[in-house]
């Protein structure tokens, strides 16, 4: 086989190859989805967190918005202290509200920001003053049987009354 | 009884010491080649010729072979998500298990069978034939005249044949997940590419990928440079490349994987 044959067959292959390696990035992976640029930090508090975890989205109106960067335990409160990283093309009020919420019924969790009323925006290292926790499956369960549990006491009184 | 007690022994010893030894020569090879391998980067020409035996001629299996992975994968995946009212997950399960094992891994395995053997047959007999000799009285290095670009060939084909094996086969799962099983083709691509991390993921693969590429190309080289120039010596040098080559990638594998799912 002479020379340029070789050469196309080659140059065919190293495109095709590299082509492939684009479209797995582009048509498979996320690195169209979630063009997250320059970004700014806020932090926000929460008592319980479940199941989240650091590059779990930030969402807001169901959006993508950001990041979680870093799940951190502050000794000193007892809460975690969980570092968002957020677009800089979004701004939110001052007073926006954080949850923590989790997407379908097992699928995994992430930060939702309900935006408040204020004039101020949140700046970067500002931290999130009102945090809803995660909702905890066996608290829930748990709440549900005591509340069950006293109706039925409460309807087991009055019959004894009547 | 104490004289076969030594013995036995003896031989275990010697096993192990000539085992160390080969992989000893192996490293001193590897090393040989990678301090020899300027010549087959200025000319570059050598390599694109080895690419061409190495990668071009090894598309078509590794292309079929993806093809038809991904649609098995893509079937059995279905059977049994289905169970749980999720088969629209079916994408990201052909996506990641394709993009971060089977890709690397099975191209690896292929490559070691269709060019890795080639490689080792063709230096063993270049030995056998006393090419290599000839070469080293024209004082012309064999090593890097011969070795360094099929080193170089391989270690680049493998991670291009590793992407288009992923590619191949996530077009596979495509085709029996949406026009045969009926699945709907917006959810398919769109819960594939918000599960599928470019950096956790793909790049992580391609990584595998290069060291398989390293890995398989070197045995080859060595197990051909090494052969005993008898016929026999090559088809056992033959051998030796395809069994080797099969547990260093699988066992590479696992301690990559091991490294790569830390987080």
């Amino acid at each position: 086989m002479d020379r340029t044959t070789l050469d196309l067959w080659v140059g065919i292959f190293v495109a095709a190859g590299v082509a492939a390696l684009i479209g797995l990035a582009m048509k498979v992976g996320n690195l169209t989805s979630n063009p997250i640029g320059e970004t700014y930090t806020v932090t926000a508090a929460f008592e319980n967190i479940g199941g989240l975890k650091s590059r779990a989205p930030v969402k807001s109106a169901g959006v993508v918005v950001g990041r979680v960067d870093n799940i951190q335990f502050d000794n000193e409160t007892f809460e975690a202290l969980v570092t968002l990283k957020i677009d800089k093309h979004y701004n939110f009020p001052k007073d926006t509200f954080a949850n923590i919420y989790t997407s379908g019924l097992l699928g995994e969790q992430y930060v939702g920001l309900d935006a408040g009323g204020d004039e101020v925006g949140l700046k970067n290292g500002d931290k999130i003053a009102h945090t809803q926790d995660a909702v905890v499956l066996e608290k829930m369960i748990s709440q549900f049987l005591y509340n069950k549990a006293s109706e039925g006491s409460e309807k087991k009184e009055t019959e004894t009354a009547q | 009884m104490f004289n076969h007690l030594v013995k036995s022994l003896r031989g275990i010893g010697h096993r192990v010491i000539d085992r160390i030894w080969r992989l000893g020569c192996a490293a001193r090879f590897f090393f040989y080649t990678l301090v020899l391998s300027g010549e087959s980067l200025r000319r570059f020409g050598l390599t694109i010729r080895e690419m061409y035996f190495t990668g071009v001629l090894s598309l078509i299996i590794i292309l079929v072979s993806a093809l038809f992975v991904g649609m098995v994968l893509g079937l059995q995946g279905y059977n049994t998500l289905q169970k749980y009212g999720s088969s629209e997950a079916i994408g990201v399960l052909v996506a990641l298990s394709l993009v971060r094992e089977l890709g690397p891994v099975v191209t690896a395995l292929l490559f070691a069978g269709r060019a890795g053997t080639a490689i080792t047959a063709e230096i063993g007999l270049m030995r056998a034939t006393e090419q290599l000799s000839a070469m080293e009285m024209m004082a012309v290095n064999p090593i890097a005249r011969v070795v360094a670009p099929r080193f170089w060939a391989g270690v680049i084909s493998m991670p291009l044949l590793a992407a288009l094996f992923s590619m191949m086969g996530v077009f596979g799962g495509y085709l029996v997940a949406v026009p045969l099983l009926g699945i709907d083709e917006g959810a398919f691509w769109s819960q594939m590419q918000a599960n599928v991390d470019f950096r956790e993921d793909i790049v992580n693969g391609v990584i595998k990928s290069f060291v398989f590429g390293i890995a398989c190309t070197i045995i080859a080289l060595f197990e051909g440079y090494d052969a005993p120039p008898t016929a026999e010596g090559v088809s056992r040098a033959t051998t030796r490349t395809v069994v080797n080559s099969s547990l260093a990638v699988l066992g590479l594998d696992f301690v990559l994987t091991s490294f790569m799912i830390s987080v």
